[in-house]
């Protein structure tokens, strides 16, 4: 349903985005995820064609049933794909909602701008029928609050029923759970899978929490300094991962097991900055197993949808 | 709050003078009367009379319609033209935003009360004149507000939201930006109210708005500043009129700031 082909996107000389290649199947979800800082939000903006002004994308973007790459496409088409065909979830319940209008009105005016809805009244009915799927109580009363009235996980299922609204093909979820609490977090995860499913659509879910990949997804790519470094079916990654930063993504969100001195793994050092990233393996400055031969860029082993990119993948050839 | 009410209060006196002014005033404010000239305070006429013999409240209360009617004008054509432009300048293209900014600095640069004399000097001396003068030279005020508020709110996630969800240039302007900045254009309209009123009876003053045989603060002022000696009574009278007006709008702006300004958003409850 959606290609991304040798994706790269940079800010001036400084690529930020390195080469991604992924597909999403129709129907299929997915996951990316990675450490703040590895390029995941980016890739998502530049699928949208929506990156800051001085952000620039090549490589393709393919979408089922658009002849144009997405890559470079005028903003008219792209508009027009945007909220109908493509949807996103936005991060931060808080601000992704226009202050000033009250919730149903920013449903209703999903179901407007494509034309989707006969006039305002029943686009309007649509928001209502919408926001009670996403079952946010009280849809008569609630609709007509504004956003500051509701509390984020309730603002989360508007934005959720924005994003539904027109049935998209491929949805994005960019972290729609980080600012919620665990409980809250739950039910979210359900709804937007129920959504995906109902409408047998694609869902491109990015997080850098490991459990809620396992709970929503069926395949996961793992992100890593602007570049896909490994990817597969959730259960092989998560339990037998072969790239390094993804056994030390894994080790890290273990609370069960500790080093020698009793300490919770951690993977040594932090993301460097966009562009301090070391040529060959991305990983490399801070991969314990990293030799002379991290200094060339590894290929990728394995099938295009389930392989890596790491010289040494663990129980390789140690 | 404070000042939202003290300001209200001011306003609502010089509406409600205005407003009765159109049904009933003491006195016919334009008749002259050679017997009644220069009278001070009484019970007939509150405020005495001037060197016409015309009574001061009802001169005072019509005078409060042409403050009305030019601030409003004035304040109009500077908040309707200046807010698109603004918001144009935010949301169009870089290189007109900078036509926009660089025009808006040269507008700023120049005298509004040179404006308002060519404009005179051009269309012949009237409220009109002086109103539309005025509008003019304020709009740079609001062409920056709103392209500073509109650049804050393009920037902020519900656009990129809207803009995801396949709303495009104009309709993110005018659905999602104005709404947003309307608080602000609304307090930046109370100050610019006081200024107009101000500017008015100063250019009434100078004989270059509001013409006789119409009332107007300005000109109260104007017809009697050779009694200042001998009449202070006559100037004090209008003069505390403008300054009530001024600092009634000036209140209220401030006022209302504190409700509506971004900045101060920490204070108030958020739910």
């Amino acid at each position: 349903m959606l290609k991304v082909d040798g994706l790269c996107v940079a800010a001036g000389e400084l690529p930020l985005v390195s080469d991604v290649s992924f597909t999403v199947g129709s129907g299929e979800r997915v996951g990316l995820i990675g450490e703040s800082g590895s390029g995941k939000s980016l890739t998502a903006s530049a699928v949208f064609g929506l990156l800051p002004d001085d952000v620039t994308a090549a490589g393709s973007v393919r979408l089922d049933g658009v002849a144009e790459d997405l890559v470079g496409a005028s903003e008219n088409l792209l508009s027009r794909l945007r909220g109908s065909r493509l949807a996103m979830v936005f991060q931060e319940p808080m601000t992704a909602l226009n202050p000033s209008m009250r919730v149903v009105d920013q449903v209703a005016e999903a179901r407007l701008i494509h034309r989707t809805a006969g006039d305002r009244a029943a686009a309007h009915r649509d928001a209502l029928r919408l926001l009670e799927q996403v079952r946010l109580r009280d849809v008569a009363e609630l609709g007509n609050a504004y956003p500051h009235q509701l509390s984020g996980g309730q603002r989360q299922r508007v934005l959720l029923a924005i994003a539904l609204a027109n049935d998209p093909d491929v949805l994005i979820c960019d972290e729609p759970t980080t600012a919620l609490d665990v409980t809250v977090q739950a039910q979210l995860l359900d709804l937007i899978v129920k959504g995906v499913k109902e409408r047998d659509a694609s869902l491109l879910f990015i997080t850098h929490d490991l459990a809620v990949v396992a709970t929503v997804c069926e395949r996961v790519l793992v992100m890593y300094g602007g570049r896909i470094v490994e990817s597969g079916l959730v259960a092989e990654v998560l339990t037998s991962p072969k790239h390094r930063y993804t056994k030390g993504l894994l080790d890290a969100s273990d609370l069960e097991s500790v080093d020698e001195r009793g300490r919770l793994h951690a993977i040594a050092g932090a993301v460097p900055a966009a562009g301090q990233f070391p040529s060959g393996c991305v990983f490399r400055n801070r991969c314990p197993r990293a030799d002379d031969r991290c200094r060339v860029q590894p290929p990728w082993f394995g099938e295009p949808t389930a392989g890596h990119a790491c010289w040494h993948p663990v129980g390789g050839d140690e | 709050m404070r000042n939202l009410v003290i300001g209200a209060v001011l306003v609502g006196l010089i509406v409600l003078a205005a407003l009765i002014s159109f049904l009933w005033t003491p006195f016919d404010p334009t008749q002259v009367d050679a017997a009644l000239r220069l009278q001070g305070p009484s019970g007939a006429h509150w405020l005495g009379t001037d060197r016409f013999g015309r009574d001061l409240v009802s001169q005072l209360m019509v005078g409060a319609r042409t403050t009305l009617y030019v601030g409003v004008v004035a304040v109009g054509v500077a908040a309707v033209i200046g807010t698109p432009l603004g918001v144009f300048a935010a949301a169009g293209p870089r290189w007109l935003g900078e036509i926009v900014l660089r025009a808006n600095d040269i507008m700023l640069a120049f005298p509004a009360l040179l404006l308002a004399i060519m404009f005179g000097a051009a269309f012949g001396a009237s409220t009109l004149t002086a109103m539309v003068a005025i509008g003019i030279a304020t709009v740079p005020s609001f062409a920056r507000l709103a392209r500073g508020s509109a650049l804050q709110v393009l920037n902020t996630e519900y656009v990129l939201a809207a803009r995801s969800a396949g709303r495009t240039g104009l309709a993110i302007s005018v659905r999602h930006v104005l709404p947003n900045i309307a608080g602000l254009i609304i307090v930046q309209c109370s100050v610019s109210f006081g200024i107009a009123v101000l500017a008015e009876a100063a250019l009434s003053y100078l004989g270059l708005g509001t013409q006789p045989p119409t009332p107007s603060w300005g000109r109260m002022l104007q017809e009697s500043q050779e009694l200042l000696a001998v009449q202070p009574r006559l100037l004090i009278v209008p003069g505390v009129a403008i300054a009530l007006a001024v600092l009634g709008f000036t209140l209220l702006g401030d006022g209302l700031r504190d409700r509506f300004d971004p900045r101060l958003e920490g204070h108030r409850a958020q739910g």
